[in-house]
């Protein structure tokens, strides 16, 4: 039992990254119509620059200021540079153009950064684990990462229901002619979203840093698991993303934690350990399965 | 008398011509691009400063040394291959870094009647069924170190391990490798996605399994995270972690920082191994590169060495093959883990030690010798190999 609530709390953390993630490419898809592959590469440079600044000032807030707005000014280089000339081509050029800025990027981060993957520390007053209950010891930059998630998402939706500029980017969203017909200075739009998605992306990146090696290509495992929350939730929802990334990281966590043992009173134990490895990493993909096959559009369309 | 002297002449200079022109090529294909490239890189400095060191020259004769990365993609390894041998006419092949990689190009370029020299890659079955008498391999058979790691946990009495490795062909065979010496229980074997980052959910089950130490092979930035998130989660307090040396190299130490003191690994080679020949090579790949060589650099560079011995037994002539192989089959050079002689299946039979990783007086991460596990230790596969 204790167990299951250490387990629900890793599911719950990799929910929360993986929304920070998918907030970010729903909202650029949702609204610009482009697949960015690069998302990914956000989340690297992120974690790059702010590894680099922690190390040199010993500081990880200093890093987290340092590197939101480096990612975003690149992330608005990016939109002003490549994805301008991309929203009126088709799909395919978009994806081969921004899967292109994925090899531009790792090279460049090699380039200056070297091959030697970077070390990023804890810091300390997030260091160590506390007992939430009897016996559940849980590290405590954990639950940071969840608080950081849950503000993100409160953040989000304060902006979206409250704010002019999440108005217009909703109602961008629905109809971007007739936004632009309006008088709505359509093209900032798209950077300022461009850039928002990125500075989440980095967000991402930033919090993974301490637990994940910071190296080239960093960005490229968690991209595939974001493009399935994005699908599950439905493309261009951020509620969506939240419910699917939530969703998403639980059934992964729970698969890897349980599905050897479960399986274990249907099977022998080697085989149900062979047969628990490999379905466990399926379990995700099973489980977008069946979401598409009740709900082809995904859990919360944002376009009827 | 002026005939003579002339015809001298001309054959003197035909013959440094010759000498000039034609240095032995050897092909490198090796991984140095994706996030292992740094594996790829460390075996190309090691063996580039071997060459160095002969002023262009191994075993006194002029080489040629190509480099190619193959991206880790087995089929792109082929076409490097093909492209070494075909066009550039190239004899002697090393450089593969990868398992996968050497099981799809060995076999082809030991077949065409070329070399090669391992510097890494050591899959069971090159060691076994499919050994060849052009194919030789340097560093170990795969599960070489972490065989020593399951005599040495067992000489300490640790009796309820726990086991995580990805779930690929290496990963098993590693598993298997530890088994085959450790005799205690298993108190888990766990199977990870190959490139999973996170390890939140195997670590709260392996807590909860209560075992007295962990075992666990991830290459990579695998290793860097696992080791992190291990001493996050408070683990390396209660359960000491042991592994392979190929999570607990300079690069990735560094990137691991304290997370990694005090862990136990097996390796058939350790910078502080005191040799002369191992100081002199540590004192001059810091010097040439700048930075402590890993375990990689060191099978790289012994791999020119082992080349250059048999290059100055034929004097430069590969064709000779016979008188090649021969000359490589005795070892019979300066390597920097100590003499070691080769099986009847071209795989080493040498010591192997554990290591434990230290901080040094500058503050950099590094591992220290502990304890030679095995003595002339051979692996498990020579006995399948029908070579004589």
């Amino acid at each position: 039992m204790l167990l299951f609530i250490e387990q629900l709390l890793n599911g719950l953390q990799l929910g929360v990254m993986l929304f920070l993630m998918s907030a970010g490419l729903t909202l650029v898809f949702g609204i610009m119509q482009v697949i960015n592959l690069a998302h990914g590469s956000f989340y690297m440079i992120g974690a790059y620059v702010a590894a680099t600044v922690a190390a040199r000032s010993g500081s990880f807030l200093l890093g987290m200021a340092v590197a939101l707005p480096v990612a975003a000014a690149v992330g608005m280089t990016v939109e002003l540079t490549v994805l301008r000339r991309l929203y009126k081509r088709d799909h395919l050029d978009q994806v081969l153009a921004t899967f292109g800025l994925i090899f531009f990027f790792n090279e460049l981060t090699r380039i200056i950064w070297g091959r030697q993957p970077l070390f990023m520390d804890i810091p300390a007053w997030l260091g160590g684990a506390v007992e939430l209950l009897p016996g559940v010891h849980y590290p405590v930059y954990r639950l940071a990462i969840i608080l950081v998630g849950v503000l993100v998402a409160l953040f989000l939706y304060l902006l979206f229901s409250r704010t002019r500029l999440g108005m217009q980017i909703r109602a961008g969203a629905s109809n971007r002619e007739m936004v632009a017909a309006l008088g709505v200075n359509i093209r900032l739009l798209y950077t300022l979203v461009f850039g928002l998605g990125t500075m989440l992306a980095a967000l991402a990146g930033i919090m993974a840093g301490p637990i994940l090696a910071v190296e080239a290509g960093m960005g490229e495992s968690i991209l595939i698991l974001t493009f399935v929350v994005i699908v599950i939730g439905g493309i261009g929802s951020v509620r969506g993303a939240l419910i699917g990334a939530l969703l998403v990281g639980m059934v992964d966590t729970m698969g890897r934690a349980f599905l050897p043992d479960v399986l274990r009173f249907v099977f022998s134990p080697a085989t149900a350990d062979t047969l628990g490895a490999s379905l466990s990493s399926m379990s995700v993909y099973i489980f977008m399965a069946m979401v598409l096959t009740f709900k082809p559009a995904g859990l919360f369309p944002a376009h009827n | 008398m002026r005939k003579i002297v002339l015809s001298l002449v001309i054959l003197l200079f035909s013959m440094s011509g010759a000498m000039a022109a034609d240095p032995v090529k050897i092909g490198m294909i090796t991984t140095l691009s994706t996030k292992a490239g740094y594996l790829g890189e460390d075996i190309r400095d090691g063996f580039k400063l071997a060459i160095d060191q002969g002023q262009g020259k191994l075993g006194n004769i002029p080489v040629e040394l190509m480099v190619e990365d193959d991206g880790r993609k087995p089929e792109k390894g082929r076409q490097i291959a093909e492209r070494f041998m075909k066009r550039d006419k190239a004899q002697i092949l090393t450089g593969i870094v990868f398992s996968n990689v050497a099981m799809a190009v060995v076999p082809k370029i030991v077949r065409s009647g070329a070399f090669y020299v391992s510097p890494n890659a050591g899959p069971s079955k090159l060691a076994g069924k499919g050994c060849d008498k052009n194919y030789f391999n340097v560093a170990w058979q795969n599960d070489n170190l972490h065989e020593a790691v399951g005599q040495y946990v067992t000489e300490k009495k640790y009796n309820n391990v726990y086991l995580l490795a990805p779930n690929y062909p290496a990963g098993k065979d590693a598993l298997a490798g530890f088994k085959r010496f450790y005799k205690g229980k298993v108190a888990g074997e766990v199977y990870t996605t190959l490139g999973q980052s996170d390890y939140a959910a195997e670590l709260a089950s392996l807590r909860a399994a209560k075992p007295d130490a962990v075992y666990f092979f991830l290459p990579g930035g695998m290793g860097i995270n696992f080791i992190k998130q291990y001493a996050q989660a408070g683990l390396n307090e209660t359960t000491p972690l042991f592994g392979p040396a190929f999570s607990f190299d300079e690069r990735i130490l560094k990137a691991v920082g304290d997370a990694a003191v005090g862990v136990v690994n097996g390796s058939q080679w350790s910078a502080d191994l005191d040799t002369p020949e191992n100081m002199a090579f540590v004192a001059a790949f810091r010097k040439a590169y700048g930075r402590t060589p890993t375990l990689y650099a060191s099978q790289g560079y012994d791999a020119a060495l082992l080349i250059g011995s048999a290059l100055a037994a034929v004097k430069g002539d590969v064709s000779q093959s016979d008188a090649f192989r021969a000359a490589l089959e005795k070892a019979d050079f300066p390597t920097v883990r100590g003499a070691f002689k080769f099986g009847k299946n071209h795989h080493p039979v040498q010591d192997i030690y554990v290591r434990e990783v230290i901080k040094d007086e500058q503050g950099n991460f590094t591992n220290r010798l502990l304890k030679k596990v095995f003595t002339d230790h051979a692996d498990a596969y020579g006995p399948e190999c029908s070579m004589k």
